[in-house]
């Protein structure tokens, strides 16, 4: 028996470290004789480079060269790849432009960088880099979404007529015509989903070396997965052999999907280690992050849903555009196409779905996925409209969702797009939800909020979403560049303790605990004994890193199969010395036992026979105790729940305060509960932050304007109730966990109940709609103009 | 950030001394508006003087007819203060909503008065207040001290060392704060002084501004109903992204009302 294996509310083992200020970030690690890198970077939303001046930079003692996007050209290297083909509906490939390092002829939004400052310190490189003279040609630019979709927007690539990457549908648009055709009333829609900035809380950063004796290159990087950039550094970049550059992401500071790009910053630091002989290390700042971390979200949406009278959903008909950035970074095309559209049946039964995605080029830094990654924007999109239909037909809105939604006998269930959810209780995670915020008793509280001259409000918004992206088979049909499966390796050492190494990342999710607990369960003891190491591409084999919730379902099946085999090889080991045959050995509890009877043998003694192989099978089996295994999932995993929110609105300032969050997710078996629970504060609190506060706002020129925290609203503890969290679980069929993921449910679940709950509130004003970030400016001018509609009616 | 040399002066008139014989020298008190001022590199002292050892600036003492609290006094220590919250909690009340706990732990008055910021909280108080601007030299009456955007008649070497806030009979503040910075975006200090009224008003425009209409009114009758209708024009209001000039507009008047209601 382990007292630290799975559903134990077991401490983190990484937090010691981390609470005492002893992590080890990139930023910590100083390697001898190491200079500093500062870019030069574009203050234009589009310029024409004419010319660079280095010559006063070159000048200043300390400064060891000045590297533009011509010297890149010169070497005749690569550019930053995209990770995703997707094909436009008239069977075209998205268009996919060149993004080199530094931008050598045009600069493509604010943040661009041009060149590049290696000095001897941070100060000098920076001041150097003051010193570099840009001859630039300011051109017009298409700063936002919306002025990029209009007619004559300037373009940001001469290849993408109308600013348009691809023109993607999915979905039978002939079915979603023939049930359109059928129904009683088409409700339409038009949403955005508002531009975010991820603000992980470690900026980016990178050290780079080059070894002139081995001739290779050692890179640490503030990666959520150091093996996928190791192989786009060498396959497409650098081209530099993988044997010959090892990349280490060290403690790593939080991500969201923004450190899962391979960038600029951390391609010239290994470039430019070589070139001036000595260590490059550089780190953002926090303006710099604003304007050079990939950004996430940026939609603009039109879709009608064919209804019933009796609320009957039929059919779901989507057009959308999405913001793309200036270049496509590595997941861009995918995170609005593949990892949107598929959601678009929510947790409904409906015949036809129809999805038309356009991707769009703006003179902004480029935009990827961030926490949940296509999810949100379908759930928002979904649940937004659920409760317009509800409106529109005058039927409550919990029971036109349990009217439609799937039911927990009808899985396994295929949609109309792609995905075939394996399980699910949906309308459990509702009714438990329902009952953890007192749904009930809401009228009486929003009659005492009225009292004291409060709105109040309620909203709810289920959702189902996709995790761990697989199999490699069908992701590569569908466009994928890289395979999605993750590996291990469990290295039992002489006297049984483990080490555990996976091809995941942890940038703050507890891996170093719960995989432990994992393999404590299974090998019958307990975490202490364990070690799980990620992060280092000469320790780990291989592996695909942390994005999208996979790191436990996908990842700890891998790590879970590896710990079979070692059970497996342990029993013949087992059998050998008890004088029986494998067959008839049970392991349980850490002992291999001989069946019906006394004859037991601990783990460790097992594992010690393997390394002293006096007494052993030698003619069947190796000495040493290690295994590893590649898992490739057979299909996504389908968490999902219930999001249940309560506000209050200020009508004199339109202030919107959350008062209560319930939340019931169906997240498959749980390791750790306590970590799970953090996870979901976390989504919470992000997806508050979204429906709420957050907003990267560029102008029509594509001037940041929310480029601190003057202006950009990060959520903050004081800012939200104590949260609700619940579970109903369902385990997933196909993995051998039965996991589903967590990383990301908070993040999509919560922001259309915010809204929901928003409008729920103003309903008495006469406001029907508000868009995400439901600001106090924003809500208080709606209310003004409801009231200024109502007076000239 | 450029470097500079550091001082640690023992006395007002060393830390005087000091600042006389720099280039450009600039005091350091909490730090919480000059070292990112630094970091951005929109500062470049040559000498940058610590004040914090001087212990004249400090604590808060019961005048009479007036609370004196010394320059060094942080926002943290006025929001508790019992001398502060039984005569004027009103002021006690404004201090606690600057910022965030790390900056009130930090930063001081003297800092936050000698920085003038337009989207500060004290200015308001002070006006309000009818408070007076101590200095190593001389006495300065508020609605004197502040001259618009960041800026004082303090002179370059000049030193706060504290501000005397008169007992008004009540006073209130209502502050409506920037969801991202916390700074005010309006904020609105009451304060009844035996027949006047003070209506002082900060973060709506690029300088604190008294409402005169407010004032009459409240001298008339002390109640939030009396501002009812009251109107400040837009015209000279900032606008930005979270709030514009007809919201700020809109917001004097509701953050008064509160203000006035809060006073009791
Ligand atoms: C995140 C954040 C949020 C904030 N929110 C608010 C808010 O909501 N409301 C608000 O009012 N303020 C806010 N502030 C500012 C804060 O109140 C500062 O404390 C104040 O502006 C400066 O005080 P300080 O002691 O930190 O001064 P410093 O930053 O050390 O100095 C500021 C300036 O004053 C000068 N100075 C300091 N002391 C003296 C003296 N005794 N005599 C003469 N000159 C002196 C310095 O030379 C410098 O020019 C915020 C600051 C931060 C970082």
């Amino acid at each position: 028996m382990s007292n630290t294996g799975i559903g134990k509310r077991v401490k983190r083992k990484e937090d010691r470290r981390f609470l005492t200020g002893k992590g080890r970030y990139t930023d910590d690690i100083n390697l001898p004789r190491q200079a500093f890198a500062h870019f030069v970077r574009s203050p234009h939303a589009c310029a024409k480079i004419n010319g660079i001046d280095a010559s006063e930079a070159l000048s200043q003692d300390g400064v060891l060269g000045v590297y533009t996007g011509a010297d890149w050209v010169a070497d005749q290297l690569g550019g930053l790849p995209c990770g995703w083909l997707v094909k436009s509906k008239n069977g075209a490939d998205q268009v996919e432009p060149p993004h080199l390092p530094l931008a050598p002829e045009v600069a493509r939004h604010v943040g661009d960088p041009v060149a590049v400052v290696i000095a001897r310190t941070k100060e000098l490189a920076k001041e150097a880099a003051s010193m570099v003279e840009v001859d630039y040609d300011d051109m017009p630019a298409s700063g936002t979404l919306a002025k990029a979709i209009t007619p004559d927007a300037p373009q940001v690539w001469p290849d993408a007529s109308g600013n348009v990457s691809f023109d993607w549908e999915v979905g039978d648009e002939a079915a979603q015509q023939a049930a359109f055709a059928e129904a009683d009333r088409i409700v339409e829609i038009e949403v955005t989903n508002n531009r975010v900035i991820p603000n992980a809380m470690e900026p980016r950063a990178a050290v780079a070396s080059y070894d002139p004796n081995a001739d290779s290159y050692t890179l640490y990087t503030t990666s959520q997965n150091p093996h996928l950039i190791r192989l786009l550094l060498s396959a497409f970049v650098m081209q530099i052999p993988e044997h010959k550059l090892q990349v280490i992401a060290p403690d790593v500071g939080g991500g969201f999907g923004s450190k899962i790009y391979p960038y600029s910053e951390e391609v010239v630091c290994t470039w430019t280690s070589k070139k001036v002989g000595v260590p490059v290390k550089w780190t953002a700042d926090r303006s710099e992050a604003f304007m050079s971390d990939a950004h996430g979200r940026g939609h603009i949406t039109k879709a009608q849903m064919a209804v019933k009278n009796d609320g009957t959903m039929l059919a779901f008909r989507v057009e959308t555009y999405a913001d793309l950035g200036a270049y496509l970074s590595t997941f861009a095309t995918a995170t609005p196409t593949y990892l949107y559209a598929p959601l678009l049946c929510g947790i409904y039964k409906m015949k036809a779905v129809y999805a038309n995605v356009k991707g769009i080029f703006t003179h902004t830094v480029p935009v990827d996925a961030y926490r949940g990654a296509g999810r949100p924007e379908a759930t928002y999109l979904v649940e937004r409209m659920v409760d317009k239909v509800a409106g529109e037909l005058g039927i409550d809105r919990i029971e036109l969702r349990r009217k439609n939604m799937i039911q927990k006998d009808e899985f396994p269930y295929q949609t109309p797009l792609i995905f075939q959810f394996d399980t699910g209780d949906f309308e459990a995670c509702l009714d438990t939800a329902l009952e953890a915020i007192d749904f009930a008793g809401f009228e009486a509280r929003r009659a005492e909020a009225a009292s004291r001259g409060m709105l109040r409000g309620i909203g709810v918004s289920t959702y189902v979403e996709a995790c761990g992206l697989a199999p490699s088979a069908a992701a590569g049909a569908l466009g994928a560049r890289a395979g999605l499966y993750e590996s291990a390796i469990i290295r039992v050492h002489p006297t049984g303790s483990v080490t555990v190494f996976t091809g995941t990342h942890s940038h703050g999710q507890g891996h170093e605990t719960a995989f432990a607990q994992i393999v404590a369960e299974k090998l019958g003891m307990e975490v202490d004994n364990i070690t799980v190491e990620h992060g280092d591409t000469e320790k780990i084999s291989f592996g695909m890193g942390s994005y999208g919730s996979r790191s436990l379902a996908v990842g700890g099946s891998a790590i879970s199969k590896a710990t079979d085999k070692v059970i497996e090889k342990g029993r013949k080991i087992a059998a050998h010395l008890l004088e029986a045959s494998a067959d008839d050995i049970d392991f349980e509890g850490g002992e291999y036992k001989v069946k019906g009877t006394d004859k037991v043998l601990p783990f460790g003694a097992v594992a010690f026979t393997a390394y002293v192989p006096h007494n052993y099978p030698h003619e069947e089996l190796e000495p040493g105790l290690e295994e590893s295994a590649f898992y490739d999932p057979a299909n996504f995993t389908f968490p999902g729940g219930c999001h249940i929110t309560e506000v209050e609105i200020d009508p004199e300032t339109g202030v919107v305060k959350v008062v209560d969050v319930a939340a019931a997710d169906d997240i498959g078996t749980v390791i750790n509960p306590m970590i799970v629970d953090g996870q979901v504060h976390g989504g919470l609190v992000q997806g508050i932050g979204q429906a709420l506060y957050e907003e990267a706002v560029y102008d029509d020129d594509g001037q940041l304007k929310s480029g601190t925290y003057m202006n950009y609203t990060m959520p903050r503890a004081a800012d939200f109730p104590m949260f609700k969290v619940g579970f109903h679980v369902t385990a997933c069929t196909h993995n051998p966990l039965g996991s589903k993921g967590v990383g990301e449910v908070g993040s999509i679940g919560v922001p259309p109940s915010v809204i929901n709950a928003v409008l729920d509130a103003l309903k008495p004003t006469g406001v029907t709609d508000i868009s995400m970030p439901a600001t106090a400016q924003k809500v208080w001018r709606a209310i003004q103009e409801a009231k200024a509609a109502q007076a000239a009616e | 950030m450029q470097d500079f040399a550091y001082h640690n002066p023992g006395s007002v008139a060393d830390a005087v001394a000091a600042l006389k014989g720099a280039d450009d020298g600039k005091f350091l008190a909490g730090g919480q508006s000059f070292i990112p001022v630094l970091r951005l590199g929109l500062a470049e002292p040559s000498d940058v003087i610590n004040l914090k050892g001087l212990s004249d600036l400090q604590g808060i003492r019961d005048g009479g007819d007036h609370i004196a609290i010394g320059a060094l006094v942080t926002h943290a220590e006025v929001e508790t203060s019992d001398l502060v919250k039984g005569a004027l909690p009103g002021l006690a009340t404004m201090a606690g909503h600057i910022g965030d706990p790390q900056v009130r732990n930090r930063g001081t008055l003297g800092g936050s008065v000698a920085h003038a910021d337009p989207a500060a909280d004290y200015p308001a108080a002070l006006i309000a207040l009818k408070a007076t601007v101590v200095t190593d030299r001389r006495e300065i009456a508020s609605s004197d001290f502040f001259r618009g955007l960041f800026e004082t008649t303090l002179e370059e070497d000049e030193i706060i060392t504290q501000v005397k806030f008169p007992k008004a009979e009540k006073a209130g503040y209502g502050k409506f704060a920037s969801t991202a910075s916390k700074y005010a975006l309006v904020g609105v200090f009451v304060a009844k002084h035996g027949s006047e009224v003070r209506v002082a008003v900060t973060g709506a425009s690029a300088r604190y501004f008294r409402v005169a209409a407010m004032e009459q009114a409240l001298a008339a009758h002390w109640s939030a109903d009396a501002l009812d209708g009251i109107v400040v024009p837009p015209d000279d209001l900032q606008s930005d992204m979270e709030a514009d000039a007809a919201y700020r507009a809109h917001l004097v008047g509701v953050m008064a009302k509160r203000a006035v209601s809060a006073a009791g």
